[in-house]
């Protein structure tokens, strides 16, 4: 174990990124959704601030501000106020039995690893072995946008997917030039508003957020 | 070779644990009524109502096999058997060798098949019912005991519990998340196997929610006494296991008699630490409908199988 102990600090934040994908998969409540995506945006925005200190690389600091004020203040307020407004806060969604979605979760996960070892091998960051964990949350997020029917949780499984590639920039490369990284996170807040009112559009079309009204839609 | 300080040491520690565990069990009930704002009884309480229970005269229903006489011997052999092989105070023990993980989990699952059998030999509703609710609670738990134990098995390269808690306790300090992972899913298995509160209520005779309770409805004195008592050490062996994996520092080396009495203040410091956490667990949460146990066990199976994973990932 001659690891440094930062990079031990970022394995254990991405172990509980992992632990997060799995928690909002297997979740029923939209608020308690919502809280998870704001605790796995934490998680990730102090492995990057790790991984800046570790490595002294002055823009990981502004991405990790940027992931704090974005993902754990901004983007979760921004979906309470939706979810208040559609009357939505104590949704409670009924999925396919949870057991079986965390075993093709477990399943997925075990995919992600095998692929990711090879990869890791050949990096020399000192945050190679996370490179996994984040392929695993990005198709952890995947798996919740295909078995969730609401359209709310299938937004904040994209917003998790974002997280997961975002920590996957960071763990392979040290993160993307700053100029890109504004880009996405701007894509992102304009992308959860314009969910939000994608939302009122849905509702006012169907009276539900239940996507499987939008089938409906077809051309005959 | 001279084996007699080790075998001296072998009795003194299973006898140990045998005599200490109503003593938790008192401490436990004694953490959740001052948790509860009630005056808290006795701490010596368990060893009055097993004293009380050896003194009465035992009846048994006249449509039982022996399987149902003999199941209490059994409970509680197996149980002082466990604690003979957990390493609680010395990693050499002459009973070592048998302490395989695997091994364990295969004793504790003799125990659950023998209180099973017995709950459906008195051929009462309540029995049977409490049997195979244990049998569901029991086929859930062990896969996620034995991932758990495998995880541990996998950083210290063995399945015996003596030379992981040596490796654990003598590495450098480093942050394993696997261990993390593990010690959480230990924990949910712990308290789903010693029918504690998120799935069980070990102070309800309420016949809906009974498990544990309902399968021992037909025992009376001295058999009920041996599978009360023989609970008690398996809720201790379960925590004396959790120190050796995941907080094994104090035990004593091999032979060195002078760090006894370092490692008996370590254990009585665990173990009362131990039994204040289960007290609050228990008084934070409720108990669970029987539905979702197999959800809370099939998380403990995903943290447990997680950690695993993450072993082979990270190297840590």
């Amino acid at each position: 174990m001659s690891e440094p102990l930062s990079s031990q600090f970022v394995n254990l934040l991405a172990a509980l990124l992992l632990l997060l994908a799995f928690a909002m998969l297997s979740q029923r409540r939209v608020l308690t959704l919502i809280k998870l995506l704001a605790w796995q945006g934490a998680a990730l925005a102090a492995s990057t601030a790790i991984v800046a200190y570790a490595t002294g690389q002055m823009h990981l600091y502004f991405s990790a501000g940027l992931t704090l004020v974005l993902k754990v203040i901004l983007i979760p307020w921004v979906l309470h106020r939706l979810i208040d407004r559609l009357y939505i806060r104590w949704d409670v969604e009924t999925l396919i039995n949870i057991p079986t979605t965390m075993l093709t979760g477990i399943g997925l996960a075990i995919f992600a690893f095998s692929l990711a070892t090879p990869i890791s091998q050949m990096a020399s960051t000192i945050t190679r072995s996370t490179l996994g964990i984040a392929l695993a949350t990005v198709l952890l997020s995947f798996l919740m946008m295909i078995v969730r029917r609401k359209a709310v949780p299938q937004v904040i499984g994209f917003l998790a997917m974002e997280n997961g590639l975002f920590f996957a920039a960071t763990s392979a490369t040290y993160g993307m030039p700053l100029v890109v990284e504004l880009g996405v996170a701007l894509d992102v807040l304009v992308g959860t508003f314009i969910f939000g009112i994608f939302f009122f559009h849905i509702r006012e079309q169907f009276d539900s957020l239940d996507i499987r009204h939008m089938e409906k839609l077809r051309e005959d | 070779m001279d084996q007699a300080p080790g075998i001296a040491l072998q009795l003194l520690q299973s006898i140990l644990v045998v005599s200490a565990a109503p003593l938790v069990l008192g401490w436990v009930n004694m953490c959740r009524a001052w948790l509860q704002n009630r005056s808290a009884p006795s701490i010596r309480l368990p060893y009055y109502t097993l004293v009380k229970l050896f003194h009465k005269d035992a009846v048994i229903a006249s449509t039982t096999s022996p399987i149902f006489r003999v199941t209490p011997y059994v409970l509680f052999g197996c149980m002082w058997l466990a604690a003979g092989i957990v390493p609680v105070l010395a990693t050499d023990l002459p009973f070592a060798p048998a302490a395989d993980i695997i091994a364990l989990v295969g004793l504790f699952a003799t125990a659950r098949v023998f209180a099973a059998l017995a709950a459906m030999d008195t051929g009462t509703s309540f029995g049977g019912l409490g049997a195979r609710r244990e049998m569901l609670v029991g086929f859930l738990a062990e896969p996620a005991m034995l991932m758990t134990l495998f995880t541990a098995a996998f950083i210290s390269g063995s399945t015996q519990l003596t030379t992981i808690v040596e490796s654990l306790a003598h590495r450098e300090f480093a942050i394993y998340p696997s261990l993390a992972f593990a010690a959480v899913a230990f924990l949910m298995v712990l308290l789903a196997e010693n029918a504690r509160i998120p799935v069980d209520n070990p102070a309800t005779h309420l016949e809906l929610t009974m498990l544990h309770e309902a399968m021992i409805l037909e025992y009376s004195a001295r058999h009920l006494a041996l599978v009360e008592w023989a609970a008690a050490i398996k809720l201790v062996v379960y925590m004396t296991i959790g120190f050796a994996l995941f907080a094994p520092w104090g035990i004593a080396e091999a032979g060195d008699w002078g760090a006894m009495p370092l490692a008996l203040a370590a254990l009585a410091g665990k173990l009362a630490l131990a039994g204040a956490g289960l007290a609050l667990i228990e008084t934070f949460l409720a108990k669970m409908r029987l539905f979702l146990v197999s959800e809370f066990l099939s998380g403990a199976f995903l943290l447990a199988v997680l950690g695993m994973l993450t072993h082979f990932l990270v190297r840590g």
